[in-house]
């Protein structure tokens, strides 16, 4: 990590994108899951590698988080990628469970407590 | 929510829920989330410039503009259908403005503060209670030592009555375990009062 090619590291995953800085959707965040779709579109464009990458790494449920680091890309990037992947139909994303201050919620808590007494 | 013009939901996916652990630079964090979590921290690094940050987060630093902020997290399945994810905050004062899309969704905090400068938790503090994230304290003990008592430490990092202060060592996994409970219980407690 750190070396003389840090410019060089931040600006290439950007050339995945096609230069893209922003994701044209929010839904992509730190722990939102992504699914690949099964079957795949057989209608479907044909992918870049770096989107079969993503699918094979979710063919079951991951966060997107997960899906940053394993690919060593910023989440930043892995969120337009999803983008693309989201509006061709070969991916679903389910959005991470709602934190409310003013209602919390009970059960979940709960839920949480009785997991961490487990570990 | 966003539009849903396209799949959204995949129902064979858990629920995720986050926990954040923060605190000043080198306190533990990222030891205490490796102690608890099932999977070995993961880490994941974002250029500064494409934080979705203004130019004026960028004073200072111009001469760095390939710098970037790095995140560490660990996963804890705490059943078939609900995933818990902690995420070490980045310590350096400057990467602050990234805080708020992390802390957003987040159930709440723990603050380790290191009792050797616990003025380096100072600002951690300051940031959970201004928006209102519940936490709690644990003070993370070098070589799992703990010289003053937690009341006296309540005292120095001047601490709201309802914030525990918990005695830790980020490096034993059942301790880190107790002060996530001790977060949830407090959460418990202020829903059911609720």
């Amino acid at each position: 990590m750190g070396g003389g090619d840090s410019a060089g590291r931040l600006v290439r995953p950007f050339a995945l994108t096609g230069g893209r800085t922003r994701p044209s959707r929010a839904d992509f965040t730190l722990i939102a899951t992504v699914t690949a779709v099964e079957p795949q579109p057989a209608a479907a464009a044909r992918c870049q590698p770096e989107h079969t990458r993503i699918l094979r790494l979710c063919a079951e449920p991951v966060a997107v988080a997960e899906l940053a680091a394993r690919l060593d890309l910023p989440v930043s990037v892995v969120a337009i990628l999803l983008c693309d992947l989201l509006e061709a139909g070969r991916i679903t994303v389910r959005p991470p469970r709602l934190v409310s201050r003013t209602t919390p919620d009970l059960d979940l808590l709960k839920k949480v407590r009785d997991g961490l007494g487990r570990l | 929510m966003a539009g849903s013009d396209v799949a959204t939901d995949a129902s064979s996916a858990p629920d995720t829920v986050k926990i954040l652990i923060a605190g000043g630079f080198g306190v533990g964090k990222t030891t205490m989330v490796g102690s608890v979590s099932e999977i070995v921290p993961l880490r994941t690094e974002e250029p500064l410039t494409m934080a979705g940050l203004g130019i004026d987060d960028l004073e200072g630093i111009e001469e760095k503009r390939a710098t970037t902020v790095a995140l560490d997290f660990g996963r804890i399945t705490v059943s078939r259908d609900l995933v818990l994810y902690l995420f070490g905050t980045p310590g350096q004062q400057r990467f602050w403005f990234m805080w708020n899309d992390l802390a957003l969704g987040a159930l709440g905090a723990v603050v380790l503060v290191d009792v050797r400068r616990p003025e380096s938790s100072f600002a951690a503090i300051d940031f959970f209670e201004r928006r209102g994230i519940p936490f709690v304290v644990g003070v993370n003990g070098f070589h799992g030592e703990h010289p003053y008592p937690p009341e006296e430490i309540r005292d120095a990092l001047a601490v709201p009555e309802h914030v525990q202060v918990l005695l830790c060592d980020a490096r034993d996994r059942e301790s880190c375990r107790d002060v996530l409970i001790a977060l949830i219980d407090q959460l418990i407690a202020t829903a059911v009062q609720a």
